[in-house]
């Protein structure tokens, strides 16, 4: 037992606390945010070398309801996305506060009490022990992030806001009752490699409720047709936009989708219950048709959220392929594409504070008079296609991988044909960036420093996450962990979770 | 402390005739009164509440006769937390009132809080009673001081109480009909008694005629779907101080004596449940019908009362299923909903006593006007919809999945479709109060509620939190221990 986990939980929620407090002094109010994601990251990597050697760090659980605990237990699966989501968040605090202050934004109390929140309930979600702490998370996530989407008040960002709840909040009644059904089938039972439901219900009844779950995450996840939020969403402020497609929201979603099929209902029983094929059909469907749409999308952060539907997929994708390699695949794409993705975000943000635009043909000749962020750019994009030497290669081969040892072949040609459409919808907005011509001449005008170093920070990040993928926060050796607990359920877990 | 259970009732009832007396001294003297009314009765009921929960039932007999013949006021774990709940929203209500009564002549001051006074008795009497001929006399005083201190808001409440009052005569008549022939079939009126004479006579048809009368009698007064009818215009057009109150416990009260006579006195002696499925298919219709009907209302005030509609309905499934789980969700979403209603509708009168407006488009811009009043809304708006860790989650999880265990898929349906609706038609004003931009004349007050106002209404709000995260607490030592053995 250990009260590291829910110290990393309660850390952000004391720092909105705080961030209200200190409304009337925007410094403080931001060194709160700052000191808040700092400290929170500490935690979170304090507990990493426990599970690295094949621990799990616990906290007492809290009973809410008769055989309903809160309860947090940092495992390897759960590590990768602690570690993305609190690290993220530093850098995210320091791009916002440039973001914010130089974009003249109101409500800014409000925004940074929301965005610490979210990171705590992300945190929540990484470390919840069984379905009942998940859902809680999620649910508040999900009111969370509304705040945040309508930041700019005004038609348009109502709209999106409306959009974004009635997705989210369907899909979360649906959630809940996956969750409270599965809880009448195994009362009390918590996430273990190799799920917990196998045997406890008639096939029809766990088909049913594998739906059910999967119309739960998927709307967090943007499986088609759960999607049609996330372009909607983009309205609002950048930070946010990296926030919801980066760090947070969406990958809870699919780090839900990778819980329920490996820890809920097992890779085995997805398989023999049928249910794996048309997962991966709909994710493999997802993969391309987002792409195509994004090929035609001429708005630089709706390209990206289309960008990100198809990417979200690749995790999707390797869940319900479930052999050791696409696990790994995807386990470690949730952290490589967080990285990437969040790296375009911070781009498309400082181009919008700098210059105002947002659509891509208005580009011409920006990657000269701003190279930093196009050079990141051009990095986060070139993983996103799964260039070798970047952290999109070893999700995208591990995948790959995974879908031959899984005897479907086919799912190659989709990561090979959506690596391709990756270059078709970036590489025009790099070329623009560098060579479109442009009447103005040329300076160098970079956005603020606070803007240019984080995401300069996540580029670099990218690389050497495909060369030495293990630096640092170990993303692949806790990939790998996760992934063979999960196709090999070792028994001294079955047992009851260890210490 | 002998007398503890007698004083829950007696306090108040002392009070309501005394205030007029204290108020030719001046409104202050009658709302000192009042204060000192509720708080009493909530003093005495703690005590009973506590005394209760070590293991004792207490049995008070009232004029030292002992039951059968004479009235028994019991007060087990179950009425000690109804007791309980009332005297603490009347307590917040004698408080929140004050701003309004402060405008006031002595005199009609007097009135209101006698009134007060003397509904409040008449609902706790029919709690902590265990006596059904009592239970009606205790019905009547507080549907009649109800009638009165309801219709006190303009033309248009005096016609809506009329129809109040003719359909809540006619629902205490059944319901007197039914104990009447209960009366000749047992020779009893005893609640205890009667449960263990019954099984002599469960087979007649007297019975079911009986049971028929008294459920439709107290469903009527609960405002179960379809016999609400009354109630969307008496809340609407109801005078602010007291319909936070009223709204938020009495027909939470009538839920409650249908299901202390359903489980303690026929159930606890017979057998059969079947029946009660027929209120769960009405309760159903009810929780998606006032669901509905609230997202089609223009007027706040309105809205929150269809869906009130729509939350008796939550309680009378649970009530319907009639597992243990499901009445743990029905008892504690009565807990619950009174609190999170009864915070709702305080701020919906505060914002029009202070600017005077009510309708959903009012409500533009007023999270900048009034932050700690509109907090207090959203935090009760979240609960209402279900969402954790807010306390209507906890009911509502309760409920699904007694509604799951037992094998009713579409109760099930109608919570989620209901939770729904409900977040449609909380964002809905929400998104007004938070994204909208003032539409209120500059000229008027816009400060902050007063103390004795926002008070209340933020207890309430923090209520709606703390139950939530510590309902297990809640739940096992003071909801389970009213379940029916």
């Amino acid at each position: 037992m250990s009260g590291g986990p829910l110290a990393a939980v309660l850390v952000s929620l004391v720092a909105a606390v705080a961030i209200f407090v200190f409304r009337n002094h925007p410094n403080l109010r931001e060194a709160v945010t700052l000191a808040a994601a700092v400290i929170k990251f500490a935690i979170v990597f304090s507990l990493l070398p426990t599970v690295l050697d094949g621990g799990v760090v616990e906290s007492q659980p809290l009973e809410l309801v008769p055989g309903w605990a809160l309860h947090l237990r940092a495992d390897a699966f759960g590590m990768v996305f602690a570690l993305l989501a609190s690290s993220l968040w530093i850098l995210t605090s320091v791009y916002s506060i440039g973001y914010m202050r130089s974009g003249g934004y109101t409500h800014q109390t409000g925004y940074y009490a929301s965005f610490a929140i979210c990171v705590s309930s992300a945190i929540g979600i990484a470390f919840a022990a069984n379905l009942a702490t998940f859902f809680i998370f999620y649910e508040i996530l999900t009111i969370a992030t509304y705040p945040l989407v309508i930041h700019r008040r005004n038609e348009e960002a109502i709209a999106g806001g409306r959009k974004y709840l009635a997705y989210t909040l369907i899909a979360g009644q649906a959630l809940l009752v996956a969750v409270v059904w599965s809880a009448s089938l195994a009362p009390g039972a918590t996430f273990q490699p190799g799920g917990f439901l196998s045997g406890s219900a008639s096939s029809g009844t766990l088909q049913a409720l594998f739906v059910l779950f999967i119309i739960g995450i998927g709307a967090k996840a943007a499986i088609m047709p759960l999607h049609g939020w996330l372009p909607a969403a983009m309205v609002a402020p950048t930070p946010v936009s990296a926030l919801l497609h980066a760090v947070a929201v969406v990958k809870a979603g699919v780090f839900g989708c990778v819980r329920i099929v490996g820890f809920v209902f097992g890779v085995d029983l997805i398989r023999e219950l049928g249910l794996a094929n048309i997962l991966a059909f709909a994710a493999g469907t997802t993969i391309l048709i987002a792409s195509i749409r994004a090929l035609g999308e001429d708005h630089l952060k709706r390209r990206l959220a289309y960008s990100t539907v198809s990417q979200l997929s690749y995790i999707v994708l390797g869940a319900a392929l479930g052999s050791l390699h696409a696990l790994v695949g995807a386990i470690f794409h949730i952290a490589a594409h967080g990285f990437m993705k969040i790296t375009l975000f911070f781009c498309a943000g400082s181009i919008y504070t700098k210059t105002h635009k947002e659509y891509i043909a208005d580009l011409r000749g920006l990657g000269r008079e701003m190279p930093v962020t196009f050079g990141a750019f051009t990095l986060g994009a070139l993983g996103l296609a799964g260039m070798p030497l970047f952290a999109g290669f070893i999700s995208k081969w591990n995948l790959g991988l995974g879908a031959l040892e899984a005897d479907h072949t086919i799912y190659v040609g989709v990561l090979v044909l959506s690596g391709l459409l990756n270059f078709a919808y970036f590489f025009p907005i790099v070329y623009t960036g560098f060579f479109g011509k442009s009447d103005a001449p040329f300076r160098f005008k970079e956005a603020s420093v606070l803007l240019w170093l984080p995401l300069a920070v996540t580029a670099v990040i990218s690389i050497l996450l495909g060369i030495f993928p293990d630096i640092g926060l170990h993303f692949y050796e806790l990939a790998w962990q996760a992934a063979e607990s999960l196709v090999a359920p070792a028994p001294l877990m079955l047992a009851g979770g260890g210490e | 402390m002998e007398h503890t259970p007698i004083l829950i009732v007696l306090v108040p009832l002392t009070s309501a005739l005394l205030i007029p007396f204290l108020a030719m001294g001046g409104g202050r003297f009658a709302r000192a009164g009042l204060l000192f009314a509720t708080a009493g009765s909530l003093l005495s009921s703690i005590l009973a509440l506590r005394a209760s929960l070590e293991g004792e039932v207490l049995s008070y007999h009232v004029g030292g006769w002992p039951p059968p013949w004479g009235i028994e006021i019991v007060i087990d774990p179950l009425s000690g937390v109804m007791a309980t709940l009332v005297s603490f929203l009347a307590v917040l209500a004698a408080f929140y009132s004050g701003p309004y009564l402060s405008g006031w002549t002595a005199r009609r001051t007097g009135t209101f809080c006698s009134l007060f006074a003397l509904l409040v008795t008449g609902l706790q009497g029919i709690v902590v009673t265990g006596d059904l001929f009592n239970l009606y006399v205790f019905l009547e005083i507080s549907s009649i001081s109800a009638y009165a201190l309801l219709s006190s808001g303009g033309s248009k409440s005096v016609v809506a109480v009329f129809r109040y009052l003719l359909i809540g005569t006619v629902a205490a008549s059944f319901y007197l009909i039914g104990v009447g022939y209960l009366y000749a079939m047992t020779g009893t009126l005893n609640m205890a008694d009667m449960a263990a004479r019954l099984p002599e006579t469960s087979d007649s048809p007297v019975i079911v005629v009986a049971v028929s009368f008294i459920v439709i009698g107290l469903a009527i007064k609960a405002a179960l779907f379809p016999l609400h009818g009354w109630l969307p215009d008496t809340y609407t057009y109801a005078p602010g101080p007291v319909i936070g109150f009223v709204a938020a416990v009495m027909t939470k009260v009538s839920a409650y004596a249908l299901y202390r006579i359903l489980f303690y006195v026929f159930v606890a002696g017979t057998g059969p449940r079947e029946p009660l499925l027929l209120l769960g298919w009405a309760s159903v219709i009810a929780v998606v019908a006032g669901s509905l009907m609230a997202l089609a209302q223009k007027d706040v005030q309105r809205m929150l009362a269809y869906s009130s509609i729509g939350q008796m309905g939550y309680i009378m499934l649970g009530i319907a299923i009639g597992t243990p789980l499901a009445l743990t969700g029905a008892l504690l979403h009565v807990v619950n909903h009174a609190v999170m209603k009864g915070c709702l509708f305080m701020v919906v009168n505060g914002v029009q006593w202070r600017l005077g407006v009510f309708r959903v488009r009012d409500f533009a811009g007023m999270g900048r006007r009034l932050p700690l009043t509109m907090a207090a809304f959203t935090v009760a708006a979240l609960s209402m919809i279900g969402l954790p860790p807010t306390a209507g989650f906890f009911s509502k999880y309760y409920l699904a999945l007694a509604a799951l265990e037992s094998g009713y898929i579409p109760f099930l349906a109608a919570l989620i479709l209901s939770s729904l609706l409900g977040a449609v038609y909380f964002f809905r004003v929400l998104e007004k109060v938070y994204l909208s931009p003032e539409n209120v004349e500059k000229t008027r007050d816009t400060s902050e509620l007063p103390l004795p106002m926002l008070a209340p209404i933020l207890t309430l709000a923090v209520l709606v939190l703390l139950l939530g995260v510590f309902n297990q607490t809640v739940v096992t030592e003071l909801i389970q221990p009213g379940l029916p053995s």
